[in-house]
């Protein structure tokens, strides 16, 4: 308990870092995982992740530094490529979707590793940083991440809220939002390119394989309660955040434990609570209504042969008031 | 004494408490061929569907030939809709076709030449013979339904089940498979066809089984293909329905709409 | 010797998952094969903690199996939950990749397993980890002997199965009505990809897994459009990728997981260009062709 308070008034400096920097990466990812999830892209949300690394060591070995801004740049130039890569396999050849993510996905990473370890062989002097990108290390965001992943929220937040009509239209139906007239390609361009700069933040802090989760479980969860896109998303980042804070207590308590992990089995545990427990979409509440439904229908066929039954016939009408209770009692 | 073809009897299915079919009962005779017409949604396929046992049911039971499916599986063979598989899978028209001589008692043997043979003349049947060594996504609508057909007809069944094997299909095909299927109606072969085309159901049918989601009307087309119960089970589509009363009435042939190439 | 023995190791791995892969690909099952490769983590942790050794079969069975339960929890989520396909991949490979890397980090003691082995393997270190006789004579690297033991699994699968496997990605449907149980070569396929992952995993990490299992069979998809063929050119391009790739390691002193998966890239980029140039040489015929179903 004592731990758990000290947890929470964060005095401790490193712990501040650590829960704003998660934070804001939870607040992120979830507001783009929403509509990464309603457009039916949840797994290009991974691929992204994965294609980001190249990209990081490609900047590194270029920029020579390990700047945030210089290796976010480089992220988002890998992960706007991959993004076209997938588009132009998927019109172009017979290939299906879920192939060509899988491919890019690890032909990127391959490469991206490939990179790395020659990064590393090569003895290149401080390219020890760029190990985060592979695994994440919550535990030494740095104040100066905490600033960048902060201009990085914002400019997630003020695209979404100049565009959201444009993307909810988006959302909802890409055919009807052509029709309408919207600006489509820029909508979409828009889109992509703040998912892009919250996957290349975000994996700093959960490594490249988990990221997927961080993207998909805030919105998959926040589903089960809503049907309201502006209510999904407020639920949706309120999900990332608590999760990011469960995993760095965690990480906090047991120094030993990674906070990445913690972050994603949290979030494992909040899906899975909402796919029980929502009211209206939850598989308890479906089984409920499914369970009155067919007692209803039972009770009610045993009214309609009450009706049929001749006035005089008790001998009938009893049998009929003990199968009804029978309903009633184990129905 | 003619035994029923096929039996249904109090046939629910339901998805998500919504009912797709609900409490169809009807019979159908031997060596008939006979549609299956209603709206879109009326549950056309799921009926098939539920026939084959592909989908559960919540009610009531499907007989063939007066016996549980499961022992006269070897009789029945299915035509899923053209749109169901990926036509760019890796396969020629042989490899398809060929498919309709699995079972599972030979799945984890080679196929024997009886079984080359009969794929052959199936491809005869539908006139594809010289498709056989052909990529199947190179056909064209019609021929890769034809394909299905030949594949079906390579099981050598008494009973054809076919969803909408006339749909996007060009004007040659259409001819060859109505061909092909008095044929087999001729040889004593019972047939139920999902059809989307009300213009031809007087052409082409023997009986007719109209719904929209309940039974409607079962039974010879003369007496059941009514404008009564067309409206019964068309409801309010009015358009549609002030065309079929006209076609009816006329008897007259439409015009097809040809199929629309890319 | 040594360069031998990976390159090896590799093309076992590749013509493991390749084979396999190219179903998964067809059936458009190539994600599910992500989530399996990394999912069999925690299996291979806790079997490892179980059995206390490297390689026993029960630890391969047992991990395995966990590949097996993410396919399950997948539609477990998709089928009850009523949650989105992709979202119930992506959220159940996660959390067991998760749970796995949180027991490493617990037991990193007693596990002889770390994050960057989990990522992208130690193929490098295959030649040292030789299986050695009672009698002193060496058999070669162990991982060389266990992948040859799993392909062979493989190559007996796929050759028994041939028909039910091919009439079950085609027109599953279909196959139901002629009374074959899709169910059972649904996870008899999975149950496969699984033990190759699991054995493919301690030499190349859970991503070149992937790249194996999925970008030489979309690479022989494209070149070809008849399945023997097809998972012919996917064995092929798998050797051709293990060989490009060591010799890409060796020259800039890099991952040979990765680097193989660049090469595996590289294959399809080439097969990608042919099929276009072949599409363009064909374009013109194929249109003269359309009147004839019209005849």
């Amino acid at each position: 308990m004592n731990s758990l308070l000290e947890f929470l008034s964060l005095s401790d400096p490193n712990v501040r870092m650590v829960v704003w920097g998660t934070t804001l990466l939870g607040a992120s990812a979830g507001l783009v995982g929403v509509f990464t999830l309603l457009r039916k892209r949840a797994l290009l949300g991974d691929a992204v992740a994965h294609s980001i690394l190249p990209g990081v060591c490609l900047a590194f070995l270029v920029g020579h530094s390990k700047a945030p801004y210089v290796l976010l740049l480089g992220a988002l130039v890998a992960g706007w490529l991959s993004l076209l890569s997938i588009d132009f396999l998927v019109r172009r050849t017979k290939l299906k979707a879920d192939s060509v993510i899988g491919l890019v996905l690890s032909v990127f990473f391959g490469l991206g590793i490939w990179l790395l370890t020659s990064i590393q062989q090569s003895g290149v002097a401080s390219q020890s940083g760029l190990d985060k990108f592979l695994f994440g290390k919550a535990a030494s965001i740095t104040s100066q991440d905490v600033s960048m992943f902060g201009w990085v929220v914002l400019a997630v937040v003020v695209i979404l809220l100049l565009f959201y009509k444009g993307f909810k239209v988006l959302a909802f139906d890409e055919d009807y939002a052509r029709a309408i007239g919207m600006p489509v390609r820029l909508l979409e361009f828009l889109l992509s390119t703040i998912t892009v700069l919250s996957i290349a933040v975000g994996i700093q802090a959960v490594g490249v394989v988990l990221m997927a989760s961080l993207l998909i479980a805030p919105a998959a969860a926040a589903r089960f309660w809503t049907d309201r896109l502006s209510v999904m998303l407020l639920l949706a980042v309120g999900m990332g955040i608590l999760a990011a804070w469960a995993g760095a207590f965690i990480s906090f308590t047991a120094p030993s434990m990674p906070t990445g992990p913690w972050i994603v089995l949290a979030l494992a545990a909040l899906t899975v609570f909402s796919m029980l427990w929502a009211p209206r979409r939850g598989v308890l509440g479906r089984w409920l209504r499914q369970w009155r439904y067919a007692r209803k229908i039972a009770l009610e066929n045993v009214k309609c042969i009450e009706d049929l039954v001749p006035t005089g016939r008790l001998d009938l009408k009893r049998r009929i008031c003990r199968h009804r209770r029978k309903i009633r009692l184990f129905k | 004494m003619p035994t029923s073809a096929i039996e249904v009897h109090n046939l629910t299915v339901s998805y998500n408490q919504r009912p797709v079919l609900w409490d169809v009962d009807f019979t159908l005779p031997e060596g008939k061929l006979i549609a299956i017409v209603g709206p879109n949604g009326s549950g056309k396929t799921t009926l098939l569907k539920s026939i084959m046992g592909l989908v559960p049911l919540s009610g009531g039971f499907a007989r063939l030939f007066d016996q549980p499916l499961a022992d006269v599986r070897s009789q029945v063979s299915y035509v899923p809709q053209r749109e169901s598989v990926d036509w760019d899978f890796p396969a020629r028209v042989k490899d398809v076709v060929l498919m309709g001589r699995y079972r599972p008692q030979n799945l984890l043997r080679r196929l024997t030449r009886l079984d080359r043979e009969v794929a052959d003349w199936a491809l005869e049947q539908v006139r594809m013979k010289e498709f056989a060594q052909r990529q199947i996504s190179q056909l064209s609508g019609g021929q890769q339904q034809r394909v299905f057909i030949a594949r079906s007809l390579a099981q050598q069944a008494n009973l054809y089940l076919m969803d909408e094997p006339f749909a996007g299909v060009d004007a040659a095909s259409e001819k060859a498979i109505l061909e092909l299927l008095l044929q087999l109606k001729d040889r004593g072969k019972t047939l139920l066809i999902v059809h989307h085309d009300l213009n031809t159901v007087r052409q082409y049918f023997d009986w007719v089984v109209l719904m929209n989601t309940r039974l409607v009307a079962a039974g010879p087309v003369e007496e059941v293909f009514t404008e009564a119960n067309l409206q019964a089970a068309y409801g309010g589509q009015l358009t549609v329905l002030a065309q079929v009363a006209d076609r009816v009435q006329e008897g007259g042939f439409p015009v097809r709409k040809k199929e629309v190439k890319i | 010797m040594d360069a031998i023995w990976i390159i090896l190791t590799g093309t076992l791995v590749a013509l493991c998952c390749g084979l396999l892969g190219s179903f998964l690909v067809l059936r458009q099952m190539a994600m599910v094969g992500d989530a399996i490769s990394h999912a069999v983590l925690p299996g291979i942790v806790i079997a490892f903690l179980l059995a206390e050794s490297r390689d026993s079969l029960p630890m391969l069975i047992g991990a395995a199996a966990v590949g097996v339960l993410v396919t399950v929890l997948i539609e477990w989520l998709h089928r009850v939950g009523r949650m989105q396909a992709d979202a119930s991949i992506g959220i159940s490979y996660t959390t067991l990749f998760a749970i796995g890397i949180i027991l490493i980090s617990y037991f990193t003691r007693q596990v002889d397993l770390d994050q960057d082995c989990v990522l992208y393997g130690e193929i490098a270190y295959v030649p040292l980890d030789t299986w050695i006789l009672s009698n002193g004579t060496s058999l070669g690297p162990r991982a060389v002997w266990i992948l040859g033991g799993a392909l062979l699994l493989i190559l007996t699968f796929i050759g028994m199965g041939y028909k039910g496997l091919q009439l079950t990605t085609f027109d599953a449907s279909y196959a139901a009505t002629l009374g074959i149980s899709t169910v059972f070569w649904h996870y008899a396929l999975m149950s496969t990809v699984s033990l190759a992952t699991v054995v493919s995993f301690e030499s190349v990490g859970a991503i070149l897994v992937v790249a194996f299992l999925i970008v030489p069979p979309a690479t022989a998809y494209l070149l070809t459009d008849r399945l023997p063929v097809m998972l012919g050119l996917s064995a092929l391009f798998g050797f051709l990728s293990a060989v490009l790739g060591y010799g890409l390691a060796v020259a800039t002193n890099g991952s040979v997981a990765g680097a193989m998966a660049v090469a595996a890239g590289f294959w399809f980029i080439l097969a990608l260009g042919i099929h276009f140039i072949k599409k363009r040489l064909h374009a013109f015929p194929a249109r003269r062709k359309l009147p004839e179903s019209y005849i």
